[in-house]
């Protein structure tokens, strides 16, 4: 029992001690941001890897999810003499929740697990303290840049999802099943909001870039620096950031479409 | 001790005051107390795993000990604020045991990268300092490659070149000889020797090759079990009555010093579980 206590309190104690360490590492990036801004060309280089190199997967996402949703909307819509309304409902899903939610998992396992593997082989290979003792904060150098680079990427991305998914609803629902191409493209630009749907699936976007960054960047920065180490926090970045994005996803939902 | 006239005469750039560290249950330094004098090599020996690595941590300030201080110039490196420490480390150059170089930057922008991150300079400039320094180490020709197509030795020399391109004021190897051949473990001994001698620099290696480090150190430290067992010129240290001493510079394998990790009986362990 005492024992049972003590394990109980250990763990809670280690719980409280990361969150406090991964909060203490979010105020150090959010500090270190300006430097991201002034010497934008390191935050565009990991643009480049993070946001560049995630496009073929994330559109190819995109075009299969839209596929499906143009062959389920038809099916079900078809049975109400509503065809018309693929439109609406492919963009809707796509823009209000399947653009940033699957891009936000598609994220965290293509460029997540790879932020996390990177900076916790540079941990493990001295690469970071060496850049202390040379007095170059890591933090300010490789860390914040990487972080800013995802925040950009994340909502373009969700952007490129939906719109390539738009795509695939059409090929599915207007070109093999033949829903009228005029009512799928009017029915969608009446009933899609600025305001109300675009904006509110971009700060979802915006939202699950900062938590899945956020997560691998710490997993990588705090990992144990060996290769087993480094093995554990990048299976922990991926699972974890799924779990927020979905989680999250639920918090923002009913605050922005829920009426509560 | 007349050999130790010359090493008292110059002022200590770094002194260590009754400095305790610990990793976990394991206690690292017990009271450790020295100076690091200006304008010299000081070396400083002991067994693998007494915290020789941990005491170059602990002098630039990566690592805080428990207790005691650590002076730079007069300055104590836990007191100041980052941004001092940070003007300090500038100053201070450190070859780390496996190079450390940026595995995404070739060479050349390898030794580039601190003038880059802490100068404005133009372009011609920096490559006509990295050049010097790549001269120096005898890798001007591999300025292209990447760290993964460098041996252990070029990957040391590059970092090497690194530690110099700020011109510091200090310098801090950590086993600088390790897994060399002989001819670069001559060079890199020499490379010492003149970073030293031609650019006033005070250098600290940490080292187990006994006849490179006492052919170069104008005074040593020998340290085990977290205490400073012996201490000298390598002359005085060669003539040193203590056992251990001997041991130590002589390889004999038995003797005063332990070569085992502390630990149970022997027989009791194999026996457990039988
Ligand atoms: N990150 C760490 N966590 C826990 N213990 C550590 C850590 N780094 C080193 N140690 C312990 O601290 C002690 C000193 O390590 P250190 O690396 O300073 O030794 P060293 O004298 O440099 O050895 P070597 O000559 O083999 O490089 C060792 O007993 C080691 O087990
Ligand atoms: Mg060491």
């Amino acid at each position: 029992m005492l024992d049972w206590l003590q394990n109980v309190g250990k763990k809670g104690l280690h719980v409280f001690e990361s969150l406090g360490r991964s909060t203490m590492f979010f105020l150090l990036i959010l500090q270190g941001l300006g430097v991201a801004l002034v010497r934008f060309r390191l935050t565009l280089r990991e643009i480049y890897s993070v946001g560049v190199l995630s496009l073929v997967i994330i559109a190819v996402s995109g075009l299969f999810v839209g596929m499906v949703l143009g062959l389920q909307g038809y099916v079900n819509f078809a049975k109400f003499n509503a065809e018309e309304s693929l439109g609406i409902f492919v963009a809707l899903s796509l823009v209000r929740e399947l653009g940033p939610v699957v891009t936000g998992l598609l994220y965290a396992g293509r460029a997540g697990s790879a932020l996390t593997a990177e900076i916790g082989l540079m941990k493990t290979t001295e690469q970071l303290a060496s850049m202390e003792m040379m007095a170059v904060d890591p933090i300010r150098r490789i860390i914040a840049p990487r972080f800013l680079a995802g925040i950009i990427s994340m909502p373009l991305l969700a952007a490129i999802f939906s719109a390539v998914g738009v795509l695939g609803g059409y090929f599915v629902g207007v070109g093999l099943l033949g829903v009228d191409s005029g009512s799928y493209w009017s029915q969608m630009q009446a009933n899609v909001d600025f305001s109300g749907d675009i904006v509110n699936g971009v700060i979802k976007s915006v939202v699950f870039g900062i938590a899945c960054n956020w997560i691998a960047l710490y997993q990588g920065y705090d990992a144990i620096p060996t290769a087993e180490g480094v093995s554990r926090a990048t299976t922990k970045t991926v699972v974890r950031s799924a779990l927020a994005v979905l989680a999250l996803d639920f918090v923002l939902t009913a605050l922005m479409f829920g009426d509560i | 001790m007349t050999d130790n006239n010359d090493y008292v005469s110059s002022e200590p750039l770094i002194e260590i005051r009754d400095l305790y560290f610990s990793r976990g249950s394991n206690q690292i330094f017990k009271g450790l107390s020295l100076d690091i004098r200006r304008g010299q090599v000081t070396g400083f020996m002991g067994p693998s795993g007494t915290g020789k690595t941990t005491l170059l941590k602990l002098i630039g300030g990566q690592l805080k000990p428990l207790d005691g201080k650590v002076y730079i110039q007069g300055q104590n490196v836990n007191a100041i604020s980052r941004s001092s420490l940070f003007e300090l480390r500038k100053r201070m150059g450190m070859l780390f045991q496996s190079g450390a170089l940026l595995t995404d930057l070739n060479v050349f922008e390898n030794v580039a990268f601190p003038l880059r991150e802490h100068t404005k300079l133009p372009e011609q400039i920096i490559r006509d300092l990295v050049l010097i320094k790549l001269e120096a180490v005898g890798l001007r020709g591999a300025r292209k490659l990447m760290p993964s197509q460098l041996s252990g030795g070029m990957a040391r020399r590059v970092a090497l070149a690194r530690a110099i391109v700020l011109d510091p004021m200090m310098i801090m190897y950590d086993e600088p000889f390790a897994g060399l051949d002989p001819i670069t473990k001559g060079t890199i001994v020499t490379l010492i020797k003149q970073l030293n001698n031609v650019l006033g620099l005070t250098s600290i290696i940490v080292s187990h090759d006994v006849e490179e480090t006492l052919s170069i150190a104008d005074y040593i430290y020998v340290i085990s079990d977290g205490e400073i067992i012996e201490s000298g010129t390598p002359v005085s240290l060669r003539k040193s009555s203590s056992e251990w001493v001997q041991q130590f510079l002589n390889g004999y394998p038995d003797g005063p010093a332990p070569f085992h990790y502390p630990a149970h009986e022997y027989i009791e362990d194999l026996l457990v579980g039988r």
